[in-house]
């Protein structure tokens, strides 16, 4: 533990499709905690994660202290002092605390002595008031618990610098003030911690330092004495977003095909998704909800689709109530899920077998399949929606994701839907393959309400003729299109900063 | 029951149960780090010949030994390297080892069936054999058995209390956090497949150099199957392994005795049934039961390969 | 520089086939090491053996006799597969079928009209195979139970029942010490093709292999298990009940083992005897891997592998090597075949230095 500057020079990282990190320049000075903040596909992560030696720059170097340095692995990283904590934990979920600290860390002897190691995980964690019991297993701990014991594995391998990528995400109230105050005396020893985030005001709580990153780019470096206010930082987060104009003839809405009306649901783990959610979906018109990936989109989608319950409130399909659990009557939902080669498709077989797989029962006769006729209909289908493809007997898997895109949206437009829900519908899409995708959303719009779920701002304003934020699972206003004053709120809305109204 | 007829279960028990403890101990090992081997069967077959064999030829019962393990630990490296290396069915290429492992024994067996060779004593143990019951039962038995007894607390120790027994555990667990940690995932999975072959060869030279001395076709008749039944009904665990074999030889001898003594309290042919209907039992309970399943469920990696992005 | 694994987006047609060539002829050429260390001449081994399956119309059609159950197997635990599910138990469910039939023609056939014996034993049969799977099959659908070692484990069970039934009290009064049941009576023989063994079970094995080609190309039920077995997460989000499915599944699965085993006892051996058990049911995972859980496929591979087995059969009658080099020819054609496949999954490449990039 030293009075080392860390620094990252010039670092550049392409994954395919995109450029995440473009020539970011860090300094990491010790007894600092350093924010790195941006929206979803900043390239906070991909920075960190080649900070802590997972992955290795295209260019650019580490310097530690002057030197540069070379990690081939994570094993690296942490023996220069350098460990990340990520959003998904690396725990053995069926041993205990002690097991997992101990992990990999060398010992002189190779028999174990575990009173020994339990009595120190005990001193280390009382010392940076982290209560954990070092006997208890991780699968019997609350996900801040088992935060803790990430934590723990650092401090135990004195790290110098600690990552901690998104960690409030997981923890209650209470939890993330434990955490800061863990935080500030780890900084106080004289290591430096970076905090990565996408909330502003954890940011101006716990920061000596603020990194903005914005589209692969740094686009600040301050300390929170030079912000003025929160929604500088939003700005400087978020920028002026350009509306592009999209022909959307305006169509007037007809009756309410979706609704909720203040309904609540839990995530996978047990943890508040989403609260008191209320808005409507008209046919003839698009209403997208907008927020930062993480926010509670996933969980209520699933509670619409009925593949996960509700906990309150009331949901509404076609004027007929649901949540009870089971899906709506999807022939006439179309639902574009956002995983598309997992839940939306069938990798392995063909593309005939791809289309059918909502729309089957209408090619079917007594358990027989009428075979000449799908095959017609499939191929009537990629060529409406122009979907490119080697042959009709090419595996899904060979698409590209935007003829795979455009192969789902054939498949659920087919069944002539009266509501549509598309879920990032062009995530990963080109700028080809989305202008197909905008363009096939807008001509339904005449004839179904849709719901349109995007962490994409210019696509929600392009498409939607009224829109709502979310954020942290609760909707924060929505507004119609048209109103200019409201728009220049959403930015800062998504990052949580809501102006008092 | 008088006490001399449970002394003689309890011998036939442990003499009956040893091949499958040596191949369920090894497969406790290599399951415990995420591989399945389904073809113990066919290791302890190639075990059991190499090993009477080598002993025939070298007049050296420990060299008999070696060679059995040997034999066995070449073939599962072919195992490690076809599951973990090419990330080929796990399934499909333990069937086929215990196919090869079948053919090739009874193949390269032929010309010696029959042929009398080497086989091991009993080496009684001064003082411990007097004690009453299981004295004679514990301590007449020939070597191996003896290095069976320390042989299961050793396991037990290793696995828990030493630092390459926490890696190969979590190797098995969660791979992922293994890695990160700096653990090298792949090498463990190979060194511990290594082993349980090495274990299934031992188990095999037992049968052909002391429990059934000689060279027999199929002379395993199913007890790899078995062994890879214990490790489940263990739960993975080396104490409970040496119960389940124990087990299964308590019912072997119980059968025997019922024939001997033409006792026809239970049919014979239901007491052959019931370790592996006793084996299904288990696995429904260790599903179902959240509290078993919490506290000892099988390695929650097992089967899988392990991908390192940026492999 | 290093050598890289990448896995291919589809897997290779010309490299799928070009690689099983390959993995034909190096098995080959292990056997051949093999027959050589124990002194034998490889090429009058194999030549042996070629006569052995092809020498004659005869041997030929032993060879038919020997694939028919081993096609039956491939099929039963193919069409498991096509759902992910691993039906290791195909040995225990031929040995169901064959008590179940057995029953029906020691028992019912001397009540029965002579034109229903038959076709009430194969009814017999496949449904006795079929609950068999039923039970692992069950506790996996329901239960979440693993289906490897259930399976397996009843495979035990099994023969042990069959070997109680025929030593006990099936066993034929007057059968002077041989352990079986008595013959069957005429009526429940299977005709066979004469001048040969081959039986009525090879119609069955065609026509079931039809059957499966175009139940799972052709019907609702055909897609909605190969959907199943491609992406389970898919399946549910488009509503098909899983468990349902995996029920079915193994009823159909064990009960086409079960014709296996009706075949072998009405159609070979015309009593319940020692010799129904001999590993069909193992070498069918093999058949049905290897003919990549396709009928077509199977039925090729089931009269290659039976041919192996022949060929060994005739080496050891004439040149009293053992017959299981046929076994070892099998295993290590399974192995090579396993790396040719993964040559058609990944690909080899050298490069500059290694890359880490990460699962996008």
């Amino acid at each position: 533990m030293a009075t080392t500057l860390t620094s990252m020079q010039g670092i550049t990282k392409r994954f395919p499709g995109t450029l995440a990190n473009d020539g970011i320049d860090l300094e990491i000075a010790p007894g600092v905690v350093h924010a790195l903040l941006g929206e979803n596909g900043a390239g906070k992560s991909t920075l960190m994660n080649i900070l802590s030696g997972r992955y290795r720059p295209d260019a650019g170097e580490i310097l530690i202290g002057g030197t540069p340095v070379r990690f081939h692995s994570p094993r690296d990283a942490l023996r220069a002092g350098i460990g990340m904590v990520h959003q998904h934990f690396l725990l053995v979920a069926n041993q205990t605390v002690a097991e997992n600290v101990a992990l990999g860390h060398k010992t002189p002897r190779a028999i174990l002595c575990w009173s020994r190691i339990e009595d120190e995980v005990r001193r280390l964690s009382e010392a940076y008031r982290l209560p954990l019991d070092p006997r208890a297993r991780i699968d019997e701990l609350s996900l801040g618990q088992q935060q803790r014991v990430e934590i723990l594995k650092l401090l135990y391998r004195q790290a110098d610098i600690l990552i901690l990528d998104e960690p409030t995400a997981v923890l209650t109230p209470g939890e993330i003030d434990e955490l800061f105050a863990t935080l500030r005396r780890i900084a106080r020893e004289g290591r430096s911690v970076i905090f990565i985030t996408h909330k502003l005001e954890e940011v101006m709580e716990i920061a000596d330092r603020i990194t903005i990153l914005r589209r692969g780019r740094r686009v600040a470096d301050l300390t929170p004495a030079d912000v003025e206010n929160r929604r500088e930082l939003a700005r400087l987060m978020v920028g002026r977003e350009v509306v592009l104009r999209v022909d959307r003839t305006p169509v007037a809405p007809g009756e309410t095909v979706l609704e909720l009306r203040s309904c609540s649901g839990q995530g996978d783990r047990g943890q508040r998704a989403f609260q008191r959610v209320s808005f409507a979906v008209r046919r003839g018109e698009i209403f997208a909800i907008v927020g930062v990936a993480g926010n509670g989109q996933r969980d209520l989608v699933a509670a619409i689709t009925g593949s996960q319950r509700l906990s309150g409130g009331q949901l509404l399909v076609f004027g007929k109530p649901h949540g009870a659990g089971g899906p709506p009557p999807m022939d006439r939902i179309a639902y574009i899920p956002e995983d598309r080669a997992g839940t939306g498709s069938l990798p392995g077989l063909d593309l005939t077998d791809n289309l059918l797989l909502t729309t089957y029962p209408s090619f079917c006769r007594r358990g027989v399949f009428r075979r000449e006729a799908a095959r017609r209909w499939a191929e009537a289908q990629l060529d409406q929606f122009h979907v490119v493809a080697p042959s009709l007997t090419a595996s899904a898997r060979q698409l590209s994701g935007g003829n795979l895109q455009k192969l789902i949206l054939a498949r659920e437009l087919s069944k002539g839907p009266d509501l549509i829900i598309a879920e990032q519908p062009t995530h990963g899409l080109d700028i080809g393959a989305t202008m197909d995708v905008w363009d096939e959303l807008l001509r339904q719009r005449a004839r179904a309400g849709i719901l349109l779920i995007s962490g994409d701002l210019r696509e929600a304003l392009s498409l939607s003729d009224r829109i709502a934020v979310i954020f942290r699972g609760q909707l924060m206003g929505v507004f119609s299109t048209d109103d200019e004053d409201a728009i220049a709120e959403i930015g800062p809305m998504m990052a949580g900063v809501v102006q008092a109204s | 029951m008088d006490a001399e007829s449970l002394t003689f279960i309890l011998s036939i028990a442990i003499r009956s149960s040893a091949a499958i403890l040596f191949a369920a101990i090894g497969e406790v090992f290599t399951e415990r780090s995420g591989v399945l081997n389904l073809g113990v069967e066919g290791m302890m077959l190639m075990g059991a010949l190499s090993g009477f064999v080598a002993a025939h030829a070298s007049h050296s019962l420990a060299l008999g030994l070696l060679a059995a393990m040997a034999a066995g630990g070449a073939l599962a490296l072919v195992h490690g390297f076809f599951t973990i290396t090419l990330r080929a069915n796990q399934v499909v290429c333990g069937l086929a080892l215990t196919i090869l492992g079948i053919g090739l024994s009874s193949f390269l067996g032929r010309p010696i069936i029959g042929t009398v060779g080497m086989r091991f004593t009993p080496w009684p143990i001064p003082l411990l054999q007097d004690i009453p019951v299981l004295g004679p039962a514990l301590f007449q038995q020939v070597p191996p058995i003896y290095a069976g007894y320390l042989l299961v607390p050793a396991a037990w120790l290793f696995l828990f209390h030493t630092r390459p027994g926490l890696n190969l555990r979590s190797v098995g667990e969660n791979p992922q956090a293994a890695d990160a940690a700096g653990i090298p995932v792949n090498l463990i999975r190979y060194g511990w497949t290594a082993f349980g072959g090495v274990m299934a060869g031992l188990g095999g030279a037992y049968l052909s150099l002391a429990y059934t001395p000689g060279w027999k076709e199929n002379m395993s008749a199913g007890q790899g199957w078995i062994a890879i039944a214990m490790v489940i009904f263990a739960l993975w665990n080396p104490w409970r392994a040496a119960l389940g074999a124990l087990l299964f030889g308590a019912v072997n001898a119980l059968q025997f005795t019922f024939e001997v003594r033409q006792i026809t309290l239970i049919p014979s042919y239901i007491l052959r049934m019931l370790p592996y209907l006793f084996t299904v039992a288990i696995l429904v309970i260790i599903t179902r039961s959240k509290g078993i399943r919490r506290r000892a469920a099988a390695p929650a990696a097992l089967g899988l390969p392990f991908e390192r992005e940026g492999f | 520089m290093r050598l890289t694994l990448e896995r291919r987006l589809v897997p290779s047609q010309r490299a799928v086939w070009a690689g099983q060539t390959v993995a034909v002829l190096l098995a080959f050429a292990m056997g051949a090491a093999v027959l050589r260390l124990t002194g034998a001449d490889p090429l009058a081994a194999y030549a042996v053996m070629a006569e052995g399956a092809l020498g004659s119309l005869y041997n030929l059609s032993e060879v038919v006799v020997k694939a028919i159950p081993l096609m039956l197997c491939g099929l039963a635990v193919a069409v498991a597969a096509r759902i992910q599910i691993w039906n290791i138990g195909g040995e225990g469910q031929l040995v169901l079928g064959g008590i179940g039939a057995a029953g029906v023609a020691l028992f019912l056939s001397p009540h029965l009209p002579s034109a229903i014996v038959l076709p009430l034993m194969l009814a017999a049969g496949f449904l006795a195979g079929g609950l068999w799977a039923l039970i692992p099959g069950f506790l996996r659908a329901r239960l979440e139970v693993n289906e490897i070692l259930t399976t397996l484990m009843l495979n035990y069970v099994a023969i042990f029942w069959l070997e109680h039934l025929y030593f006990g009290p099936w066993r034929d009064p007057m059968g002077m010490g041989f352990p079986g049941t008595a013959m069957f009576p005429d009526v429940a023989w299977l005709q066979r093709l004469p001048g040969t063994r081959i039986h009525l079970g090879l119609c069955f094995a065609l026509l079931a292999a039809l059957l499966l080609h175009w139940i799972l190309s052709r019907t609702r039920w055909g897609y909605e298990i190969r959907v199943i077995g491609e992406n389970p997460r898919a399946a549910r989000y488009a509503g098909m009940r899983i468990d349902r499915h995996i029920l079915w599944v193994m009823l159909v699965s064990g009960g086409l083992a079960g014709v296996a085993g009706m075949a072998e006892v009405s159609g070979i051996h015309y009593r319940l005897q020692q010799g129904l058990a001999v590993g069909y049911g193992y070498t069918g995972i093999i058949v049905g891997w290897l003919g990549r859980l396709h009928p077509g496929g199977i039925l090729v591979v089931s009269l290659f592998i039976a041919g192996l087995l022949v060929g060994g059969d005739q080496l050891q009658a004439v040149m009293h090597l053992p017959s299981s080099v046929g076994l070892v020819l099998e295993g290590t054609l399974l192995f090579f075949v396993l790396g040719s496949d993964f040559l058609s999954r990944y690909r080899l490449r050298w490069r500059k230095e290694d890359p880490w990039t990460p699962r996008a």
